[in-house]
């Protein structure tokens, strides 16, 4: 009899599986419940939703499929056209952005609705539908996970696609493809690595255990040498046109402090020149010479740049090209020499790859790591991860 | 046999729901909540409403998975063949069994308590899945299944710092405390000081709720620091007035340091007082 419940949690992209349906169903066979509809809701909330985020989106989807609210409001006839097409922009995605010169605006609009419609069924159990500061999916300021973001900063440059990017990437709760766990998982395929090896350590434990298990009889164990885990040299572009990209570093470096004993990170703006700092508050004062960081660690550290590689080529090419300060030597020498100081290296940026073309400079910086440069995304971070350890 | 919330443990309607189906269904809960909202009482006021024994089991961030099922003890077996102690023939003398085991053998239905799971290694839900589900598991050493004679009640506590991994999730009832409202406090408080005066109570409820509402704390005061703070509130006698001083100079509660724990909230409601007094003529 729930099965249309059930649907309708799972349209409302519930992560409901049929075991907990059973579940369920067991539940109101074994009469825990009493007929009332606020006990209904408990239960089903405790068997069907196993995370706290998704709280709301069930209560709304509970709150629509009990009210018997099926049909979609439809498209409000008074939204101004003008709205539509800052929507547009805002709403479709890259790929349909790139057909958008295509198409004729009446079917992008008829897309739009289609989009919108599908949010607002969503959302119909929310707030207002277009406002500020709210929970309302539409307006700005507010929290809304799908929400559009209208208002606020110029549209149409490429910033804002950024933002939306981002904002969707951030706010799809237990859909991430990209949280902490899943980064320590995909980090994981390197810290193997450094366990491999020809069997030369005495492991006493095994030994001891061998021992015991034979009655007695002495059974050497011997083991990899432990190579005291991977050690990664950390470079992070920091300030400018990374800031939007800030929740999806932090969610890297924190995993990767998890995962790697010998870390060490360093930061750089757009390019690494002569010096590079360790503190971001104090990036002026305390910086460091990027000679002492190549003296300092040996060559069997593992070398990992993340930014977006998106600047003026000239800053890559050219004595005096940065935009912070004078630097005598241009940054494509600085980058080949660490490169030849750990030729384990990769690139991840956090930009998608499908935009890398768009950017000279991502082509300046690909062609100079050797065509290691990896989106910041679970499948780049295992291409990464695998590149590195080979 | 319904858990109600006991003399000592206020439960709300959603709470007692949960436990009652994860009860009656034999599958594990799941409890979330913010620190200090009462998860790991739940367990063992659970155990003993319902009259069951309660086996705990706290997670450490070096926990095995099998350290719950059983340990093989080869160092003693070492040892012992050595020294020609006879009972070296039977490796059974050297299993030490795990929480798990201890309750899948008790002769009566019991309470497990699976304490902070998220401080394990992340790939320690997913070891315990077939365990938890079966409510078995194999004893290689003894080529025996240890089969649970009634499937044990088993409750879970995460404080969130990990992700639990989605297949683990699927076989868990799920339930999140929400932080009480004053009303549930009220009822809270009433369970621990039972002679309070009231209207030092409500006074420092309103204090309590007022500090929870500071935009920007790191670590918001919880129940277990209310009851704490109450505590030494009688101790030191302070009377409801002091905590009524609306006066922006005594914006700071007295004995804060029990109610925040952070030494950055302590500054930032002190800013905040300061910026207060500023305001008043």
């Amino acid at each position: 009899m729930l099965v249309d419940f059930f649907l309708h949690l799972k349209a409302r992209q519930l992560p409901v599986s049929t075991n907990e349906l059973l579940a369920l169903l067991e539940a109101l066979e074994a009469r825990l419940v009493s007929a009332s509809l606020d006990d209904f809701y408990l239960l089903s909330r405790t068997i069907l939703v196993k995370d706290e985020a998704l709280y709301d989106r069930f209560d709304r989807a509970f709150g629509e499929y009990f009210r018997g609210i099926e049909d979609l409001p439809g498209f409000a006839p008074d939204v101004p056209e003008e709205w539509l097409e800052l929507a547009a922009r805002r709403h479709l995605s890259e790929a349909d952005r790139l057909k958008l010169q295509k198409l004729s605006y009446e079917k992008i609009f008829e897309q739009l609705k289609e989009r919108l419609a599908e949010q607002k069924e969503r959302h119909s159990g929310g707030s207002k539908w277009i406002g500020t500061a709210g929970t309302s999916p539409y307006g700005h300021g507010g929290y809304n996970p799908e929400g559009v973001r209208i208002g606020g900063e110029s549209v149409g440059n490429r910033t804002a696609i950024k933002v939306w990017d981002q904002r969707e990437f951030r706010n799809l709760d237990d859909t991430v493809d990209l949280g902490v766990r899943n980064i320590k998982v995909a980090l994981r395929r390197l810290r193997r690595f450094a366990r491999k090896g020809a069997a030369t350590e005495l492991d006493l434990d095994g030994t001891i255990a061998g021992t015991a298990r034979n009655g007695g009889w002495l059974d050497l164990h011997l083991r990899p040498e432990r190579h005291n885990a991977v050690k990664v040299l950390l470079f992070l572009d920091i300030g400018g046109s990374m800031d939007d990209h800030i929740q999806a570093c932090e969610e890297l470096f924190s995993a990767a402090r998890a995962e790697f004993k010998h870390l060490e990170h360093f930061y750089f703006h757009n390019c690494v020149y002569e010096g590079v700092w360790k503190d971001n508050r104090r990036r002026h004062g305390e910086k460091l010479s990027t000679w002492d960081v190549i003296h300092t660690y040996g060559p069997d550290y593992k070398l990992v740049f993340v930014g977006d590689a998106s600047m003026s080529p000239y800053e890559i090419a050219r004595p005096g090209g940065s935009v912070e300060h004078w630097n005598e030597e241009a940054g494509v020498v600085w980058l080949e020499r660490l490169l030849a100081t750990w030729p384990h290296a990769a690139w991840l940026n956090p930009l998608p790859e499908a935009h890398w073309s768009y950017t000279p400079s991502i082509g300046m910086i690909e062609q100079l790591v050797g065509k290691r440069m990896f989106p910041l995304t679970i499948d780049g971070l295992e291409r990464a991860m695998r590149s590195l350890s080979k | 046999m319904k858990f109600q919330g006991t003399d000592t443990y206020v439960a709300t309607r959603d709470l007692t729901l949960a436990v009652n189906a994860a009860v009656a269904l034999q599958r594990p809960l799941l409890i979330k909540g913010e620190p200090g909202t009462g998860k790991t009482l739940l367990a063992e006021e659970v155990a003993r409403a319902l009259g069951m024994p309660l086996f705990q089991w706290h997670i450490k961030s070096t926990t095995k998975a099998q350290q719950g099922l059983y340990e093989y003890d080869a160092v003693s077996r070492l040892r012992d063949s050595q020294l020609g102690d006879p009972r070296v023939e039977d490796i059974g003398h050297y299993i030490v069994h795990g929480v798990l085991w201890q309750a899948f053998e008790c002769d009566e239905p019991s309470v497990v308590l699976i304490d902070e799971i998220d401080k394990a290694d992340i790939e320690f839900p997913n070891d315990l899945l077939r365990e938890l589900d079966r409510m078995e598991f194999h004893c290689y050493e003894l080529h025996r299944t240890i089969k649970a004679k009634h499937r044990p009640l088993i409750i879970i506590t995460s404080n969130n710092e990990k992700e639990l991994p989605d297949a683990f999730l699927r076989r868990c009832f799920f339930h999140y405390i929400k932080f009480p409202d004053k009303e549930t406090m009220q009822r809270i408080v009433g369970v621990h000081f039972p002679v309070l005066k009231h209207e030092l109570l409500k006074e420092a409820l309103e204090v309590f709720f007022d500090l929870r509402d500071v935009p920007g704390l790191k670590k918001k005061p919880s129940t277990s620091e209310l009851i704490d703070w109450l505590k030494l509130l009688l101790a030191e006698d302070i009377p409801p007035e002091a905590l009524r001083a609306k006066e922006a100079k005594d914006a700071i509660p007295p004995l804060h340091g029990a109610l925040l724990k952070n030494e950055q909230d302590v500054h930032l409601f002190e800013r905040l007082a300061f910026m207060a007094r500023r305001k008043q003529p």
